[in-house]
């Protein structure tokens, strides 16, 4: 089959969803929006069944509500487009082509919690963004004032790092700190940003959030699973011939399903949720579901095809958060050192196989003890890849 | 107000703690020790380490104890496999990144990474050395060192240096595996705003930060024949080297001291109580001559080397508030190598003077440049001492006394109490405080008011100027005159009051700032550990000493009385100003950027 | 404009808070390419925070680079989804065209060859930045055309 065969079949295939990058105008929708109240805001979130999209599924409408009841004189909404996740590119996608819709997610979270600032943490790898972007945010803040709101959105630029992702060390970089990931509790939805409760959103998850206002709740909620309502945005790459990497789907497809769509069938593993997320060998495409039931994902795929070095893979990712690791914490600085420094040892024969036991042991432990969510999943690849390709990690 | 009380669990059983403890506090109050590395009380929660995890009932990860607050019913377990195998691991982390040549590391046996390691059994080190920038160890100041092999990252010392000092000279810089304790650049310490307080290596749990030792230079000066060694201990040393000899804190051993110091071989002991004394005549003068005059005020005091250097670096236009008395120390050093020279008839290039001190900026002010009046004086009188000639010639830190002690073989806890040799050996209680924040005020205003009433004080305890408050006010009405003065101690609270000063905001006349908490109990060279239990024991040492004294009035001194009468003349005469006084300078940081 | 200038204007743009330290530093380092130490220490000065502080921030970001680089930036990802791409013959054909090994700067101060991690370019590996501009689905012809752009 060639790619545009299989585009064509990808863009008729059952999954497949049109909602964050359908045009529309946006007018109408703050309008509509604006007068509704706050508790109907919430309500229709909370009715949709969303969760974060930036990988960790936080139910969005109770960040909403423990930032709503926190008793603060400033509050603030935060959309994290530090999106630097390897083999994850639909952020920017979406603020190039819909940024429209980003801007009212904002909007809606801050009418429901009481905030009047927004930020955009925009990654620095896409300062190029910026010009547009910008004018975007001017004009919707404009329009808003007219609307006699008191909300107004700011773009705050990244410098690289990785972890500023992590919610609480992207505030620590807003306030002009190394990005270091704090201690929760407390969570920023009662002291986030200058110790304010501040909701920090994805920007995929604000988009959904402004469909569900517009459209009501059912266009999400009757799309998915039970645990992973409504759809994401899919960021396809690796070893596939499309040209087009971002697919917006539905939730609740198998592994298998979704290889059979988007490759020419010979993958031998698929990286869920990029370097931090799990690595899913061929036995296991049929029945593993993509979503919070089976691997959640913040939209990374990566397809491996059997000449793939898992080795190379795994070394690759390790080096990775090796450099990306805040340094702060024990575990995943010198965790992250260890893995990266024990396979190469395990490969050249300097360490018997038994080590990779040990290691993996490490890893697990790292997945308890590491201070915040990117540390905790920095042992993903490496407990998954490990296990399943094991010859390729010792010879 | 009662403090809510919350039901909690701990391994099984119930307590009542108290709303707002940290799980680490609650485990502690009911008697399970939670190990770390890298905790500071009131200080640092930046829970690093990884070692205080601990399990909580419902939560899928382990949660450091240090920063997690009790809730009602929270359930808390200490002591599970996951708990001690994540422990295990963690130290075992650090371990790979952290030299195995204890033996050959001053922190050997008070190293509490090593300490650790042996509490939790980790007896298999398995993991590989990784460390993959090196860094040289950084000797560039004259009181610390700093060796980033060595260094676990648990940031205390950065939290130190800015929680409590605000100097902020050090900070961790770069991430990932490349993470370090830095100063700008990596330039060294001396280059820094480091004010060689040496608080952060109070708490440094690994050798990382050390002290410059000196200790060789002693022995070297005690060995040589026909050298005269005389060595001064400072107030604070007495009521803190027994934690040394397994006394309790809060000892004093004046006594014990002077004998352990006279078998180790000095010549001469005396007691750095003895300029303590001299510098309140003369700063008590100076006090008065600036309210008379109309002089800079608030006169602020100016003992603390630390503080001087901090004041040089950060308020360079309030210089001219600094008492220009230099140090007891230095007074000390000065008045040996001349006076006592003289007075002896001893060659003055023939004595040595060691210091023993609580503190590592003395090693920093007794090199600086301007510190060599006997050399001056000599000068004046037609003779040259050698070339580089100090007038103190070694520092050495309480710490390091206490090694040449045991290196002595001398049994520190079975020595009979010995008096200090004269003159330099006579002082009043007055000299005794100025080891606690608040000492020197107070031996101060016993002066002054006696000076300008011509009687003492009715109570000699002046309460107001005493305890651990980081500023501390009073006033006392002298004559007509209601004296104002204040007391900082840390050098936050100090740059607090200094920026009331710098506004022109100050009510004050007299201002005792202290670098260290506590005052110089507290200082970088003293015994660890130095919690604010220990200094608050070592400070009632200093009072219970204060109050046993004879004399507690440092103008009643009979070898200060005595020192003027041959030697000085007046306070502030001619030659008070050149051999007790000195100046300052602005700091200039990073000079040509 | 002199540093000096260029650091107070920008503290001025931004404010003199500590939230704004990051802006500060990302406009020097467009308008200089990096941080010199000169740079940091104007920067502390009119934050009125200390210079290591501001080390330990810059150290932090890897665009907020403290060595000296080039006057063009090009940051190759080396993720191994472009790698699996032909990133290394993308790499050599720039290292041949410019005459430096990745992660150095030519010697007339034109162009710094880095290696970055993702930027979200995956689809279309191998990726770069020039600057502040992408190019993407590299060859080795179109990679050394793109840095020729800039000759």
């Amino acid at each position: 089959m060639d790619s545009s065969t299989r585009e064509r079949r990808i863009a008729e295939h059952k999954k497949r969803v049109n909602l964050i990058f359908k045009k529309c105008v946006w007018d109408d929708f703050l309008d509509r929006a604006l007068e509704m109240s706050p508790e109907d805001m919430l309500e229709k979130v909370k009715e949709s069944g969303l969760r974060g999209r930036g990988g960790a599924g936080f139910p969005t409408w109770l960040k909403w509500k423990f930032a709503r009841e926190a008793e603060a004189d400033e509050k603030y909404v935060i959309c994290n487009a530090d999106e630097g996740e390897p083999g994850t590119f639909k952020d920017r996608a979406i603020l190039q082509e819909q940024a429209g819709k980003v801007l009212p997610g904002m909007l809606v979270c801050a009418k429901v919690i009481g905030a009047e600032k927004g930020f955009i943490y925009l990654r620095g790898e896409y300062a190029y963004l910026l010009p547009a972007l910008s004018q975007e945010v001017e004009n919707f803040n404009e329009k808003i004032r007219e609307k006699g709101e008191r909300f107004s959105i700011e773009i705050k630029l990244g410098s690289g790092a990785y972890v500023c992702g992590e919610e609480t060390a992207l505030i620590e970089s807003l306030e002009g700190n190394r990005g270091e990931p704090r201690n929760k509790p407390p969570f920023p939805v009662s002291e986030g940003y200058l110790g304010k409760p501040t909701v920090v959103h994805n920007v995929e998850t604000l988009v959904y959030a402004s469909i569900i206002i517009s459209e009501g709740p059912e266009c999400f909620k009757s799309l998915g699973t039970s645990d992973s309502a409504g759809a994401k945005v899919f960021c396809i790459s690796g070893d596939t011939d499309l040209d087009e990497g971002i697919y917006e789907l539905e939730m609740g497809m198998t592994i298998k399903e979704f290889v059979e769509l988007f490759s020419d069938g010979d993958i031998k593993a698929v990286q869920v949720g990029g370097a931090s997320g799990h690595c899913v060998p061929r036995k296991k495409f049929a029945d593993t579901i993509i979503g919070f039931e089976g691997v959640p994902t913040g939209g990374s795929m990566v397809l491996f095809n059997s000449s793939r070095s898992m080795y190379n893979v795994l070394h690759n990712y390790l080096e990775f958060f090796e450099e990306e690791s805040c340094g702060q914490c024990t575990p995943c600085r010198i965790g992250c050192q260890q893995l990266l420094k024990g396979i190469e040892a395990v490969k050249s024969g300097e360490k018997p196989s038994e080590y990779l036991d040990d290691l993996v042991k490490l890893a697990g432990m790292m997945k308890i003890s590491a201070k915040c969510g990117l540390g905790q999943s920095a042992a993903n690849p490496f407990i998954s890849i490990v296990e399943h390709f094991r010859e390729e990690i010792m010879y | 107000m009662t403090q809510k009380q919350l039901r909690i669990k701990i391994n099984g059983d119930t307590y009542l703690m108290y709303e707002g403890q940290s799980v680490l506090e609650a485990c502690r109050s009911a008697g399970i020790n939670i190990p770390n590395l890298c905790y500071l009380e009131g200080v640092s929660r930046r829970a690093s380490c990884g070692i205080c995890v601990v399990e909580i009932e419902g939560a899928r990860t382990l949660v450091r104890s240090c920063v997690t607050p009790i809730r009602e019913g929270i359930e808390i377990f200490t002591n599970t496999g996951r708990v001690r195998k994540a422990r295990h691991t963690n130290i075992k982390l650090l371990l790979a990144n952290h030299p195995r040549n204890c033996l050959e590391c001053d922190k050997n046996r008070q190293c509490e990474l090593q300490k650790l390691s042996d509490d939790l059994d980790v007896r298999d080190t398995s993991y590989p050395k990784i460390r993959k920038k090196h860094y040289d160890i950084d000797a560039s100041s004259p009181s610390l060192t700093r060796d980033h092999e060595k260094c676990i990252l648990c940031a205390r010392c950065v939290e130190v240096c800015s929680q409590v000092q605000s100097v902020d000279a050090i900070e961790i810089a770069e991430r990932g595996m490349e993470a370090h304790v830095s100063t700008f650049f990596n330039k060294g310490l001396d280059a820094s705003e480091c004010v060689n307080c040496g608080q952060c290596l109070l708490v440094c749990p690994t050798g990382a930060l050390m002290a410059k030792h000196e200790t060789g230079s002693v022995w070297k000066a005690i060995d040589e024949p026909g050298r005269h060694v005389v060595v001064q201990a400072a107030p604070a040393i007495r009521a803190a080297i027994g934690e040394e000899f397994g006394f309790e804190a809060g000892m004093p051993l004046t006594g014990t001291l002077a004998a352990a110091l006279r078998k180790m071989g000095f010549d001469r002991v005396f007691d750095t109580q003895f300029t303590a004394d001299l510098t309140i005549i003369e700063e008590g003068n100076e006090l008065i001559s600036r309210i008379k005059n109309k002089g800079v005020l608030p006169l602020i005091t100016s003992c603390s080397p630390g503080w001087i250097r901090f004041a040089e670096t950060f308020f360079p236009k309030l210089l001219p508030n600094l008492s220009t008395c230099k140090s007891p120390q230095q007074m000390f050093g000065t008045l040996a190598k001349t006076y006592y020279a003289e007075k002896m008839n001893i060659d003055p290039s023939k004595i040595t003077v060691v210091s023993v001190m609580p503190c590592t900026a003395k090693k920093f002010e007794a090199r600086r440049p301007e510190m060599n009046s006997a050399a001056e004086y000599w000068r004046n009188k037609g003779r040259r001492l050698p070339g580089g000639t100090r007038d103190v010639d070694s520092v050495i830190t309480t710490r390091e006394l206490a090694d040449m002690i045991r290196e002595s073989g001398i049994d520190f806890a079975r020595l009979t109490g010995e008096k200090f040799d004269e003159p330099f050996g006579i002082s009043t209680g007055a000299g005794t405080i100025f080891g606690a924040t608040g000492g020197v005020m107070e031996a101060a205003l016993r002066t002054a008011y006696a000076e300008l009433t011509g009687k003492s004080l009715k109570d000699l305890n002046l309460k107001a100027v005493r305890g651990m408050g980081g500023v501390r006010e009073a006033s006392v009405d002298i004559n007509g005159l209601t004296l104002k003065v204040a007391v900082a101690h840390g050098l936050k609270n100090a740059r607090e009051v200094m920026e009331q000063v710098s506004k022109g905001k100050s009510p004050y006349h007299f201002i005792e700032i202290m670098t260290c908490p506590g005052g110089c109990i507290g200082g970088g060279g003293q015994p660890v550990p130095a919690t604010t239990d220990v200094r608050e024991k070592r400070i009632k040492a200093v009072y219970s000493e204060d109050e046993s004294m004879p004399l507690r009035e440092s103008h009643k001194n009979p070898a200060v009385i005595a020192l003027y009468d041959e030697f000085l003349k007046e306070p502030l005469s001619g030659v008070s100003h050149s051999m007790l006084h000195t100046e300052y300078s602005r700091r200039d940081l990073y000079p040509g950027i | 404009m002199s540093p000096e200038d260029l650091i107070s204007r920008s503290a001025e743009k931004h404010g003199r808070e500590r939230k704004n330290l990051i802006p500060i530093l990302q406009d020097i380092v467009r308008e200089n390419s990096y941080l010199s130490e000169e740079a940091m220490v104007s920067v502390a000065r009119e934050l009125d925070i200390s210079p290591a502080e501001v080390y330990g921030v810059a150290t932090f970001y890897s665009f907020l680079d403290t060595k000296p680089l080039g006057k063009n930036i090009i940051r190759i990802c080396k993720t191994i989804i472009c790698y699996m791409h032909g990133q290394d013959e993308v790499i050599r054909a720039i290292e041949d065209r410019l005459k430096i090994k990745l992660g150095e700067t030519t010697p007339d101060g034109e162009f710094s060859f880095l290696p970055t991690n993702c930027i979200g370019h995956c689809h279309k590996g191998p990726a770069m930045l020039i600057n502040d501009r992408v190019y993407s689905s590299l060859t080795p012809e179109t990679a050394v055309r793109a840095v020729e752009e800039y000759i």
